[in-house]
């Protein structure tokens, strides 16, 4: 508590010095100083541009990745195998849409809004994860999903819930509570296939096998590659390395896919008694480019359907726009045939 | 359009729909509940094809929470006519008892709301007589109507705003409106088991229906409530095209796996 009342007072001194001198080294002083004290940085504070864009790069892809990622899900809402996963399912692809909510919010905090990130997405300039390019075959899928797929997810988010950036934290700490959520329905589904007909455990087993390598390869590229990690590290945007979080998530998975009944498609996964850690095969790196390159399974349907949604419902959005003009306009708009905010006339 | 024999008789048909597996209790609660079952469940299904594709984030969230609380309902339901999976992943499309109008594909964006302006404007006058009622159905119809409320709401906010947007959206919304109109008049059709007022049903519902469209500058309707073919066909398993295909896409998975559970 000391030390937050002490960050406040140096912000605002630094802010009266500004006033004199406009020092942004006096900024950037107390910005270093926040962030070497683990405090949050706030939509009102002083930080550096880099800082700010890297943010709305994360933040963004983050939130892209939530919209994109309702689609290989959605696809089996209407063929869910019982009521009761429907309703799951549905309860899960619209948590997502809220994640995407609350994630375009913490963005907005930095000075863009939604309606220019979509924009970005659209027009391919933002990225959404690559994982979401990959397609959704059978049931087993939502299951794998769940159970690796928000399983990586997790890994990654929950050390966010510390990130040095105030809005994005806590958004962190709202989505990670639903996604533990989740993968734990991933699990359980998982879980009925593998111990189910034949047929089923079949189902489970390729679902697994499609899913694990591509699920790795959302920690991103390895540490010797990943260009933005350093200077995030420094930030306290990201907190362990790409190559650690990996390491975490294949040594929680080992014995999740063991008590599921179901194997791994790595035969050189085995546990390293030294290290204390399993060791792992190697990641095909070059089909990580490809489908961040555009080429994987299913880019261009992802873009080209939330395109499309985008496209076919800007005259719903219109309409809600036009609407709510009226509403503020005054009663004069409420007279029947009067002319409407366009001026178009209407009988 | 022309000939509106808006006949209100419900007709016994020779070919009544058996079922592939008969729903495991008989006799009017079951037939009931079959009926309010496959609404809600249809319906949800319908509204969960949009997942992905509505036209904006919030209208992702709110369509699914309306579907989710109907497939909520529809699970109650058809849990009281006999196994809830069985019913909804085994029944052939002729011992279906849904109405025609839930059914319906989405269409655009108006179309879907003028259906779920029509369907929960009855859906929630219905169940607020069936929980003051006392029957069976009133437990779940006192905590349903508190959702319907929701739906109600939403579908009335919604026919607003297009109806009162821009020139594009009301023409749509007025075509939407068109369309369903015909499907409308099933709704009042007597369901065995379901013991409402049903004339004040059809009152309230059209006071009501009435009263949004004008506040969305749209006219009510002039066609019949019904189609000339047959009115209340859904209730007697006689359904429309487009409901075939809808089951195949829902059965299909686990009419693949007989036995299998999930």
């Amino acid at each position: 508590m000391a030390t937050a009342a002490a960050q406040r007072t140096a912000r605002t001194q630094a802010g009266e010095a500004a006033g004199d001198a406009v020092s942004t080294a006096a900024y950037q002083a107390v910005f270093d100083a926040s962030v070497a004290a683990d405090e949050r940085i706030e939509p009102r504070d002083w930080m550096p541009d880099a800082y700010r864009s890297t943010l709305v790069r994360q933040i963004a892809q983050h939130a892209h990745s939530e919209i994109i990622g309702m689609q290989p899900e959605a696809n089996w809402i209407t063929r869910a195998p019982s009521l009761r996963r429907k309703a799951i399912l549905m309860a899960k692809v619209q948590d997502e849409a809220g994640h995407g909510l609350y994630l375009y919010s913490a963005a907005e905090t930095l000075g863009t809004s939604r309606d220019e990130l979509l924009d970005k997405l659209h027009s391919g300039r933002q990225k959404y994860s690559s994982i979401f390019n990959y397609p959704t075959l059978t049931w087993a899928d939502v299951g794998a999903i769940g159970w690796l797929v928000d399983g990586a997810a997790i890994t990654n988010q929950v050390p966010l819930c510390r990130c040095s950036y105030g809005p994005y934290a806590r958004a962190m700490v709202r989505v990670c509570k639903e996604e533990s959520f989740h993968q734990r329905q991933g699990y359980e589904l998982l879980l009925a296939l593998s111990g189910g007909t034949p047929a089923q455990h079949e189902m489970a087993q390729d679902a697994v096998n499609r899913w694990w390598w591509p699920s790795l390869m959302m920690f991103g590229p390895p540490d010797d590659e990943s260009s933005h990690s350093a200077q995030s590290m420094a930030w306290k945007i990201k907190r362990h390395s790409n190559d650690e979080l990996r390491q975490r998530f294949v040594d929680i998975c080992v014995p999740q896919a063991e008590s599921l009944g179901l194997t791994l498609p790595d035969p050189d996964l085995v546990w390293n008694e030294e290290r204390g850690q399993h060791d792992f095969g190697a990641i095909d790196w070059t089909e990580f480019r490809e489908v961040l390159k555009g080429n994987g399974p299913c880019n261009d349907q992802r873009i080209t359907q939330r395109r499309q949604a985008h496209e076919e419902g800007a005259w719903v959005r219109e309409a809600a726009a036009a609407y709510a003009d009226k509403q503020t306009a005054g009663p004069t708009a409420e007279i029947p045939g009067s002319a409407d905010e366009n001026g178009k006339a209407r009988a | 359009m022309t000939h509106a024999s808006d006949t209100r008789t419900p007709r016994a048909t020779a070919t009544t729909a058996q079922t592939s597996t008969a729903p495991a209790g008989s006799g009017t609660a079951t037939a009931a509940a079959l009926a309010l079952g496959d609404d809600a469940l249809v319906l949800s299904h319908r509204l969960g094809e949009w997942a992905g594709h509505a036209p904006v984030l919030e209208e992702e969230v709110a369509l699914a929470n309306v579907a989710l609380d109907l497939l909520g309902q529809a699970r109650v339901l058809l849990s009281m006519a006999g196994d809830e999976d069985e019913l909804a992943y085994l029944r052939e499309e002729r011992a279906f008892r849904n109405l025609q109008l839930v059914e319906q594909p989405n269409g655009d964006f108006a179309h879907t709301i003028a259906r779920q302006l029509y369907f929960s404007t009855y859906q929630h006058l219905l169940y607020a007589q069936l929980a003051a009622g006392g029957g069976v159905f009133a437990p779940l119809a006192a905590k349903a109507v508190k959702e319907v409320a929701y739906h109600r709401d939403h579908a009335e906010q919604w026919t607003l705003r297009l109806g009162d947007g821009t020139e594009v959206s009301h023409e749509r919304m007025r075509q939407a409106c068109e369309a369903l109109w015909r499907f409308t008049g099933e709704m009042f059709q007597p369901v065995e088991g379901v013991d409402v007022d049903r004339e004040a049903l059809r009152t309230g519902w059209l006071e009501s229906v009435t009263d949004v469209l004008r506040r969305a500058t749209l006219e009510v309707p002039e066609g019949p409530q019904a189609g000339a073919w047959r009115a209340g066909a859904g209730r007697e398993g006689l359904h429309t095209e487009s409901f075939g295909r809808m089951l195949a896409e829902m059965q299909h998975l686990h009419r693949s796996h007989p036995g299998a559970s999930w």
